[in-house]
């Protein structure tokens, strides 16, 4: 069965499982993530080798090692560069990208930003606990005002970031949040980011039940509010993606911010990639096209 | 003594210095002469000074030489800082209306020009420079169609009257000149040869094109901008994804990216971006991908001097990134190096799965060279090394036979791309296994640390041997041994060619690979020389003191020099002198230049 399977290329979920086992926490948000982006490919019947997965550093970015996919463990806050390299070089491939928040917000966010105007082809997951968990525990880049942490143990005083509204101001053009507890429409929403053609933001809470004990499950359940469940929300308005993106309290939207399909992906918008990807190219410039360059200097 | 002519036009940023440069370069290799022009500048787009020396020959020209022989000021501050510095032959060109002449040495002729009678310069602001030009080649004895074929190409773009306007500036400043001044007394040859004339830039850019790259990306920094300039204009011809960055974090980590998907990867900087790439390059290296980064140096530390040369980055570059790695270092000798060096670093890096980087330096980087268009070869050999592109039929998809981080005997284990069937796998910045799994989680593992450790570092014999040692040039056995790397081969080389005129011989071990350094044969080298001085453009013998820390080598004096200028043959020469009669063991020239 299994062979008939691999002959039909037939993506299965035991396909997706990791060299190792993950050594999150037990009961870590992650946990939900990674089993959300495996139901997403085998929804979406994507090989595996066609995809790469790229994180930086933090416990989420422990992530590529945990899923059999090509992987990519990169250095802390570049994994969004290192992506956009690997993208055009062949943009054949899926991409996603990895990662927490303070990876993606305090140490990245030069990335972040530029990587959202550049609008390339990747999904970005952010596994957001409002924590830095793998340095043991302190304030992060969407840490609470109050938060009292080891690095700011009488309550943060500083201003968390909002990365959806950070998202939808760098010109992402797919900006959605899920929850790692609500399976079903977390994987959703990345078969939604994958299938986009452009930068995709998804951020994610997915709780650390070692160091935040402000952000837990029972913090967001009663809170998060489904965008989908609102008929009226059209996420094709950024300005009402904006609004949507400022609460914060007892109402916390989750779902679809906001999608835009008239950008061309970077991919699309370089001519040099129409003849395909780049890993394809012959190596060697044609041998009139370098006498031209010589010539330009004579 | 090699027969040259140098031209030094000097004016405000703004003035139009870089137009009649241009047009006297493409003059001069169009007659079959070699070339080579610095541009001294300050970090301005509009006013303070700027400086271009072209000099010229039948013979190759390798550096700007100790001499002027044609000047022409385009204002009062030109005239005033380098009139003193021309010496009996010369001539200095000038606008009678506006500039007052110094007081000029015996023999050197002053030329004034006058402007206003001569060309309208209500029509035309730049006429000056224009009447300079056709002036200046006529008492270089060439010939006025030369100046009518390039003002037609210059100003093909603004229209037939531009051309033709211009054209007839050039002409009444020629005919002026052959009316009023004397001719030089060495009448410009020509060769039936053809040039190429370019900057290190260009060189390494198309060189970088010709080694087959397809990514290159880069943060705008002087002096290496020019790379990221020919890049983005030449890159859809060349097939080239170039793109600017937000930072050159971002760079490295970019062109590591687009390398780890299988395509030629190349970025360029200079010693403040380097710095920020720092950690990429730890990671090209532990997750053996490689990339090629070039950095132009320029006068440091911090912001430092961002428009003056220097070769003060190398221990930037030996010690960039934490953790031991295997590296390869090269430092181009000329412009003609920049292009040859690139596809050449490739194949290293390729091979050995690992960073290579270029030290260039704003001399070369921003220096003009005539090459042989034969050396700008666009079919150089091109080896990717051990790097599978095609699915293996038998192994089923991650059945986990194949192992990115296999234990070789070279170190070397073979590179599947993302995309192939059968080799999915994880590569790490983490310390990891065989497979590519982390041991950074694991309580401890010494044996396979220690194991992964010596298979990279393997590498670094297999590297050594793939790059020659260097070899001495000149004479045997002679006085005095000048030793060097990188760009100012040219410069000691000619320092060596007057020292044996002079009755000194003088010979010269020029470096090229720095990492690997191949110790062994340059103590082989220098253990039969009489006098061994190491020159070097820094301020602590950078070099001196990497050669003494690899080899235990010390010499018997040092030539160095670190105000933002490049060396001058005569620099080197008259230390070179002092030194042997014992004088001293360390000589700083200054640079003249009346300021």
């Amino acid at each position: 069965m299994a062979t008939a399977l691999a002959a039909t290329n037939h993506v299965a979920l035991a396909d997706l499982k990791g060299k190792v086992d993950p050594d999150w926490c037990p009961g870590c948000g992650d946990f939900g993530v990674l089993a959300a982006v495996q139901k997403a490919l085998v929804d979406l019947q994507i090989p595996n080798h066609n995809v790469v997965t790229i994180s930086g550093i933090g416990c989420s970015s422990n992530f590529p090692g945990f899923i059999n996919t090509y992987g990519m463990h990169t250095l802390h806050g570049r994994a969004l560069a290192v992506a956009t390299g690997v993208k055009l070089a062949n943009h054949d491939l899926t991409v996603l990208v990895t990662g927490g928040d303070g990876d993606g917000f305090g140490i990245g966010g030069n990335h972040f930003v530029h990587s959202m105007r550049r609008n390339v082809d990747v999904l970005y997951i952010v596994m957001d606990n409002q924590i830095y968990g793998l340095t043991t525990g302190q304030t992060s880049p969407t840490s609470r005002v109050g938060m009292k942490t080891k690095s700011m143990p009488f309550g943060n005083v500083e201003a968390p970031v909002n990365p959806i509204s950070l998202a939808l101001a760098a010109g992402a053009t797919f900006v959605a949040r899920g929850f790692s507890a609500e399976q079903k429409h977390l994987t959703e929403l990345i078969k939604q980011g994958i299938r986009h053609k452009g930068f995709s933001f998804l951020d994610v809470f997915s709780p650390c039940v070692t160091y935040n004990h402000d952000n837990t499950y029972q913090w967001f359940r009663p809170r998060i509010k489904k965008l989908e469940d609102d008929g009226t929300y059209d996420p094709a308005d950024w300005m009402a993606a904006m609004g949507k993106s400022l609460l914060w309290g007892d109402e916390i939207p989750i779902g679809k911010f906001f999608e835009r399909t008239d950008v061309p992906a970077l991919q699309d918008a370089e001519p040099v990639l129409n003849a395909g990807p780049l890993i394809h190219a012959d190596p060697r410039i044609p041998a009139e096209v370098g006498r031209a360059f010589v010539e330009e200097l004579m | 003594m090699k027969k040259t002519f140098a031209v030094g036009i000097g004016g405000a940023a703004g003035q139009g210095v870089a137009t009649p440069g241009d047009i006297f370069a493409k003059i001069f290799s169009r007659r079959g002469l070699h070339l080579n022009a610095y541009n001294a500048y300050q970090s301005i787009i509009r006013g303070g000074h700027t400086f271009l020396t072209i000099r010229t020959g039948p013979e190759k020209v390798t550096n700007m030489g100790d001499r002027l022989d044609l000047l022409i000021p385009l204002n009062q501050d030109a005239m005033d800082r380098h009139l003193g510095l021309l010496t009996e032959g010369a001539a200095c060109l000038y606008n009678a209306d506006t500039i007052k002449p110094g007081i000029a040495a015996a023999g050197v002729e002053l030329c004034p020009l006058p402007v206003s009678e001569l060309a309208d310069i209500s029509r035309n602001k730049v006429a000056q420079n224009t009447l300079a030009v056709g002036a200046g080649l006529s008492m270089m004895g060439i010939g006025f169609q030369a100046v009518e074929e390039v003002l037609g190409e210059q100003f093909k773009k603004k229209g037939e009257a531009v051309v033709s306007e211009n054209a007839g500036i050039a002409r009444a400043g020629y005919d002026y000149a052959t009316a009023h001044f004397n001719p030089f007394a060495w009448p410009l040859p020509m060769t039936g040869k053809r040039h190429a004339v370019l900057s290190g830039n260009i060189a390494m850019a198309m060189g970088g094109a010709a080694a087959g790259v397809k990514f290159y990306c880069a943060y705008p920094m002087s002096p290496s901008t020019g790379v990221l300039h020919w890049m983005a204009a030449h890159a859809r011809k060349a097939g080239i994804m170039v793109r600017q960055v937000e930072d050159e974090i971002g760079v490295v980590n970019m062109a590591i990216g687009a390398a780890h998907a299988g395509v030629r990867s190349m970025c360029a900087t200079s010693g403040g971006g380097f710095a920020l790439m720092s950690e990429g390059l730890g990671l090209s290296a532990m997750m053996e991908t490689p990339v090629v980064v070039i950095d132009c140096q320029r006068a440091g530390p911090s912001t430092g001097v961002p428009t003056k040369t220097e070769q003060g980055d190398l221990w930037q570059m030996l010690g960039a990134a934490f953790g031991d790695y295997p590296r390869v270092l090269a430092a181009p000798l000329d412009i003609g190096d920049c292009f040859k060096i690139i596809p050449e670093i490739f194949n290293i890096a390729d091979r050995f799965q690992c960073p290579g980087i270029v030290l260039c330096d704003l001399l070369l980087s921003e220096g003009r060279l005539s090459v042989d268009p034969q050396d700008l070869d666009f079919a150089p050999v091109i080896d990717r090394g051990e790097l599978i592109t095609e699915a293996s039929s038998s192994g089923a998809n991650g059945d986990g036979a194949y192992k990115r981080y296999k234990i070789t005997d070279s170190g070397v284990s073979p590179r599947a791309i993302p995309g192939l069937l059968g080799h999915t796998h994880t590569a790490a910045s983490d310390e990891h296994d065989e497979d590519g799994v982390l041991i950074s989680d694991e309580f401890t593992n010494p044996t396979k640390r220690r194991a992964m450790m010596e298979k990279r570092m393997r590498k670094v014999a297999g590297i050594e041997a793939s790059v020659p040692p260097p070899e001495l040039w000149g004479p045997r056995d002679a006085a005095v041994t000048l030793i060097g790397w990188g760009s100012t081969k040219g410069v000691i080389e000619e320092a060596c060619e007057i020292l044996i005129e002079q009755g000194i011989s003088a010979n010269q071990l020029q470096i090229r690979w720095l990492v690997p350094l191949h110790g062994e044969a340059i103590l082989d080298i220098l253990k039969g020389a009489r006098h061994t001085i190491i020159v070097e453009n820094n301020y602590s013998g950078q070099f001196a003191r990497y050669l003494r820390s690899e080899t235990s080598f010390v010499p018997d004096g040092y030539i160095r020099k670190y105000d933002g200028e490049p060396f001058m043959p005569h620099h080197i020469v008259e230390a070179v002198k002092e030194q042997l009669s014992g004088k001293s063991t360390l000589s700083v020239p200054a640079h003249e230049i009346l300021v």
